[in-house]
């Protein structure tokens, strides 16, 4: 029983069924599988980012430039619509743009070792201020989208929209690459011991760039999916969102100092602030409370993590030690 | 001394001539080694002897200055520590250099691991390698737990098991049995023996005679950086090794003035931490150098640093000067009179990227500045007044302490406490990896202040230095104290064996 | 008596401070600064007017007062985020005092103490918890806001009384508005406290080796709390100066004002991860964005474009010194 309560996933995966369970108390509905679905595609976006920006903080950075990237590529893949570009193209174009964003920010990092607060905040507003440029500040709104454009994402396959197929496969493809690839394992090692992992023949400042390049172009494929189901795109679109990705991912568990988390806990920490996004119109609470109730959530989440840390004084005494490994197995 | 062939085989890996020297200090001149397959060799030397440097020539970390190194008869260099690791040399150390969130498995095979067809890590294939390996060596371990689920002894077994995966033929040791129970050491003795059934040449570095004993067939003995001393374990004593590993005249570098011992200045009694020390008492006099000898891991430096306030012990008092006080904070220890000099200098004592003037001065800011106004020529005079007396080589005092040599930035860190006139002053290995002109200077020092009336503590691992300075030497070993010597008893045999746990007469 | 060894006497300095000086990153900023206000003279008419000048001083004067508070805790190896947050959340109580009528130095209290408790509230979990800065003040980043937006919703408080609009629009001589008069003023206090007293020079010791300082006698939690309620102190006087020029109070006043506070604290030459950095910097550092913000506004280029030259000075100017000596190597 002890083991499950180590669990940060467990303790998260019964603070969301709690959650629901308050929210089913005063509005049945909202449990219903069809309800939980809309939840479920609503949070695709956040759930996506966070992975994306989980690759990156467990390497021991920060992306802050996520929701500008995922704007412009949105922008983009606009005006490739309008211009005609065929469907398949245009995600094919996000995804590269994405990821040479992403690259930009990887190569400052890799390259120059600028601390990555530092260069993604600049690039947070360089990408933002570039979607300026293009449009002149003008919105692209839904009559000049395309239907198909529009309606791939919503289109319900086998009871689900595409879009909420599409977070299903990045989960699954993002935890394949995370438990079963090399690349994915070092994303661990650089943040875990970044000087056991010299020695092991990686190169912490290339596995970082990688990271980078994987939320850009993550960002970058989402700022289709965004653009497409709000069926809008303009300069401030998804305005302080990678604020959000990072809640989700201190909530989730992933350590900010690098090298711990899990693809399960991104996921439920994204779907935590999902529920109380969606929830709280439904309870009769006012959405104004979602800032304050997510901002609560991440102190909580800080707090709880930290606990799980312990102290590392060494252990001297033989009689400390057995108590400890009792303790431990 | 020539190194001897072991008739018959060659040796795996051969050093000769390996020198290495740091900026002020020559960590090894012209050392020899061989390590022969099948083979455990033991190591033998006190701290700085130079034994940590040899490993991390091997283990391709440093760069030797001269000398050369052979692998089965072939000249080589291991140019990083990549290159050491493909010519088949892994090291052990106390503390595992290993991911504490990937598995047992990922951890063996970490930059090589089996990949099915299309790229993925083949798991499965992994994790019946690491099974293999794992039971090779006798090690039942789990391949997919955590590593940071796992005691010390564990994730020693995880680094022999990786060490193994990569086909070592050298396994270097380094205080494997540090924080081993009995029942490990003995599952680590079995280990050993295996390894040697494999063929694979292991040097085996500890302190500890019985162990040396129990598991080495050869020895060698460094004293300073040098090579003094080589054979095989059935024709040397213990004593003999002793002797090799001491060597000089105790004297000779370590004038200890005579000293009037004063009224006690501070006792401690029943100091106990839940995991570091138990039951610790004692007490300390004006004018007297205490001496704290123990191995590493011992607990003395965390005994010190309940003192300093840094850590809080569970249970216990200790009065200064009369008084009983509880030390919550550093600073608390700074106005009762207790400073400690820090084992881990770039950690712990100087604050590299600040002048060494502001080094100097930064626990006595209250007294150089003004209404808490910064006055700079008062914080430069008390910084001159005091490197001065300790003989700091410096360009200036403004420079960045960080680029001073190790004995200087130990100045810098003793004149700063100096500079806050304390009763009691600490000092951690004050003398480690610093050349021989600042140790004979800080040597010097600390029997003036003795003299002056102050209450010294001095811990350290180094048996010349510890003879030739104390007064008094208390013993400490697994976080007690368990022996302390006066007067005649005061001799290395009787230091190495309260120290390591060997039973028999004292010489 | 025992005389004491007579060493060798070690100089004081080599390199007197004057001359160190000459070639610090203050200097080429100072040089910057310098061109940008020559490079603004040539592109307009209008920017040597000292009424235009005076009314742009409003571009920098308040993000430089917590600019200043913020460079001291960046020193010292922290960060706070929140900041903007505290600003909204000030602001909301000074609105709600005002709609019950306190007067005027009612509100400024009111404000200035929101920012002290916000700022307690920060350096307790930092200080006292050793939680890290960068997720807690993300936190209560959204905590603080998210308790304006509960108070206000999409609502705002307007109707300050007259005398409240001093801090903001007025004048305290000639052109010199209040805002410029504080931004004065605390460049003083905060260049003394950093540069001057022992108390900055803990600081400075806490960013380099925050170990080596406690094992120097320095209470480094005490320092780090009193750095917290120092940029909450400067986010409430900021709170009274914004509100009062705006005139009114909505939850999302300041807005991203965080990372702009953050951008002028790194391009005054203080470094993200601590230990260095220079008051003077960040006051040339305040200027240069000013004098940029404003030029380009003469320019009437649209303010998202110029946060694209913001973003791409920051990067610039922290990656040309890298360059340069990689160039060199």
């Amino acid at each position: 029983m002890s083991l499950l309560f180590k669990s940060r996933e467990a303790i998260l995966a019964l603070a969301i069924l709690v959650l629901l369970a308050v929210v089913a108390a005063r509005f049945p509905a909202f449990v219903t599988p069809g309800n939980l679905a809309n939840v479920l595609t609503d949070t695709s976006p956040l759930i996506i980012l966070a992975l994306g920006q989980m690759a990156v903080i467990l390497t021991k950075c920060i992306d802050l430039s996520m929701a500008a990237n995922l704007a412009l590529c949105g922008m983009v893949a606009g005006l490739m619509n309008i211009a005609g570009v065929p469907l398949p193209l245009i995600l094919l174009a996000v995804l590269v743009l994405g990821a040479a964003l992403g690259a930009v920010n990887g190569a400052l990092v890799w390259g120059l070792r600028i601390p990555s607060i530092v260069v993604t905040l600049g690039t947070m507003t360089i990408y933002r201020g570039v979607i300026f440029l293009l449009t002149d500040g003008k919105w692209i709104n839904a009559h000049q989208m395309s239907a198909g454009f529009k309606a791939f994402p919503r289109t319900f396959l086998l009871g689900l929209p595409v879009m909420t197929w599409i977070m299903i496969a990045v989960v699954l493809a993002f935890w394949l690459l995370v438990s079963r690839t090399p690349l994915g394992r070092a994303f661990f090692a650089v943040g875990g011991n970044a000087h056991a992992a010299v020695y092991t023949g990686i190169s912490v400042g290339r596995t970082q760039f990688a990271a980078f390049v994987l939320s850009g172009a993550l960002s970058g494929f989402t700022g289709y999916l965004w653009v497409a189901r709000y069926a809008v795109a303009y300069v401030d679109i998804a305005g302080g969102f990678e604020l959000d990705v990072v809640a989700a991912c201190v909530i989730g568990g992933i350590a900010i100092a690098g090298g711990a988390g899990s693809v399960a806990g991104a996921v439920m920490g994204a779907l935590f602030l999902g529920i109380v996004k969606n929830a709280l119109p439904v309870v009769g609470i006012s959405p104004f409370w979602q800032m304050a109730i997510s901002g609560s959530a991440i102190l909580i989440a800080i707090a709880f993590n930290a606990r799980g840390q312990g102290p590392k004084g060494r252990i001297i005494l033989k009689s400390a030690e057995h108590r400890q490994v009792e303790a431990g197995a | 001394m020539q190194a001897q062939p072991v008739s018959g085989t060659a040796p795996v890996l051969s050093l000769r001539g390996i020198s290495k020297s740091f900026p002020g200090v020559r960590a090894l001149g012209g050392v020899e080694l061989d390590l022969y397959p099948g083979q455990v060799t033991a190591l033998i030397g006190e701290n700085g002897a130079g034994k940590s440097t040899i490993v991390k020539i091997l283990t391709g970390i440093y760069q030797p200055d001269e000398g050369t190194i052979t692998v089965d008869g072939r000249e080589t260099r291991f140019s990083t520590a990549q290159a050491a690791g493909a010519a088949g040399v892994t090291a052990i150390h106390q503390e595992t250099v290993l991911f504490d969130e990937l598995t047992v498995a990922e951890n063996i095979f970490i930059g090589h691991a089996p990949r099915t067809r299309i790229g993925l890590i083949d798991t499965r294939a992994m994790e019946r390698e690491a099974r293999r390996l794992l039971s090779s060596i006798g090690a039942a371990l789990d391949p997919q737990s955590r590593l940071r689920d796992l005691g010390i002894a564990s994730k020693h077994l995880v680094a022999i098991a990786r060490a193994l995966s990569i086909d070592a033929r050298v396994v270097i040791m380094d205080e494997p049995t540090a924080a081993l129970s009995h029942k490990e050491i003995h599952e680590l003795y079995e280990l050993v023996e295996k390894l040697k059934e494999q063929g694979k040449a292991i040097l085996f570095i500890s302190h500890k005679f019985d162990e040396i004993f129990r598991i080495a067939d050869r020895w060698i003995v460094f004293r300073d950086g040098q090579f003094v001393g080589e054979g095989t374990m059935a024709e040397v004593t213990e004593g003999r090794l002793v002797q090799l590993m001491v060597g000089r005249e105790v004297d000779q570098i370590y004038p200890k003035r005579p000293a009037q011992i004063g009224k006690p200045v501070l006792t401690v009694a029943g100091y106990s931490h839940p995991t570091e020390f138990d039951d610790i008492g004692f007490t300390l006099h004006e004018g007297e150098i205490l001496g704290f000898y123990g191995l590493v891991g011992a607990g003395r430096s965390e005994v010190m640093q309940a003192l300093f306030g840094i850590t809080r012990p569970s249970k216990g008092a200790c009065r200064i000067n009369g008084t009983v006080r509880a030390l919550r904070s550093t600073a608390e220890a700074v106005e009762a009179g207790i400073v400690y000099v820090p084992e881990d200098r770039g950690r712990q004592g100087a604050v590299k990227g600040l002048p060494i003037f502001q080094n100097v001065t930064l626990p006595s800011l209250a007294k150089t500045s003004r209404m808490g106004f910064l006055q700079l020529a008062e914080e430069f005079r008390l910084a001159r007044e005091f490197t001065q007396r300790l003989d700091l080589r410096a360009a200036s005092l403004d420079q960045d302490v960080g680029l001073l040599s190790g004995g200087n930035q130990q100045k810098v860190v003793i004149a700063k406490w100096l500079a806050t006139q304390p009763r009691v002053i600490i000092l951690d290995e004050p003398t480690k990896g610093i050349d021989i002109g600042s140790k004979a200077a800080v040597h010097d020092f600390m029997s003036e202040l003795a003299g002056q009336g102050l209450a010294v503590i001095m811990v350290s691992s180094e048996i010349p230095e510890v003879l030739g300075m104390s007064d008094r030497v208390i013993v400490m070993r697994e976080g007690r104290i368990v022996a302390e010597f006066a007067g005649a008893q005061m001799t290395p045999e009787n230091l190495v064996r309260a120290a390591a746990g060997i039973e028999g007469e004292a010489a | 008596m025992t005389t004491p060894v007579a060493g060798r006497r070690v100089p004081d300095r080599l390199i007197s401070p004057a001359r160190r000086a000459l070639f610090s990153w203050e200097t080429l900023l100072f040089v910057i600064a310098v061109a940008v206000f020559l490079a603004n003279t040539i592109a307009s008419p209008y920017f040597l007017d000292p009424w235009n000048l005076s009314d742009a001083s409003f571009n920098f004067t308040e993000k430089a007062l917590i600019a200043f508070a913020m460079a001291l805790l960046i020193i010292a190896g922290e960060i706070d985020l929140s900041v903007a947050s505290i600003i909204a959340l000030a602001s909301t109580v000074m609105g709600a005092a005002m709609t019950a009528g306190f007067p005027t130095p009612v509100l400024v209290m009111l404000g200035i103490g929101t920012g002290l408790l916000c700022g307690a509230f920060n350096g307790l979990l930092v200080a006292r918890f050793g939680l890290p800065s960068i997720v807690v003040t993300i936190g209560t980043m959204s905590l603080f806001r998210g308790i304006s937006y509960i108070v206000l919703g999409d609502g705002a408080y307007t109707g300050y009384p007259d005398d409240f609009a001093f801090f903001g629009q007025g004048y305290v001589w000639w052109v010199i508005t209040f805002e410029l008069a504080l931004f004065v003023v605390f460049a003083v206090v905060f260049g003394l406290l950093l540069h001057a007293t022992s108390f900055g020079r803990t600081v400075y010791a806490i960013g380099n080796n925050a170990t080596a300082a406690r094992f120097s006698g320095i209470r480094e939690g005490r320092v780090r709390f009193v750095l917290f309620l120092l940029t909450g102190v400067m986010s409430g006087i900021a709170a009274v100066c914004l509100t009062s020029r705006l005139g009114s109070t909505r939850p999302s006043i300041a807005t991203g004002f965080e990372l702009e506070v953050v951008t002028m604290v790194v391009l005054g030459g203080v470094s993200i991860l601590g230990g260095s950095g220079s008051i003077p910097g960040v006051v040339i550092a305040a200027l240069v964005m000013g004098l940029v913000t404003f030029g380009l506004g003469l320019l009437n280029v649209p303010g998202i474009v110029m946060s694209i030259i913001i973003g791409a000075l920051l990067i610039g100017v922290i990656a040309l010194p890298r360059l340069w000596s990689m160039v060199k190597r």
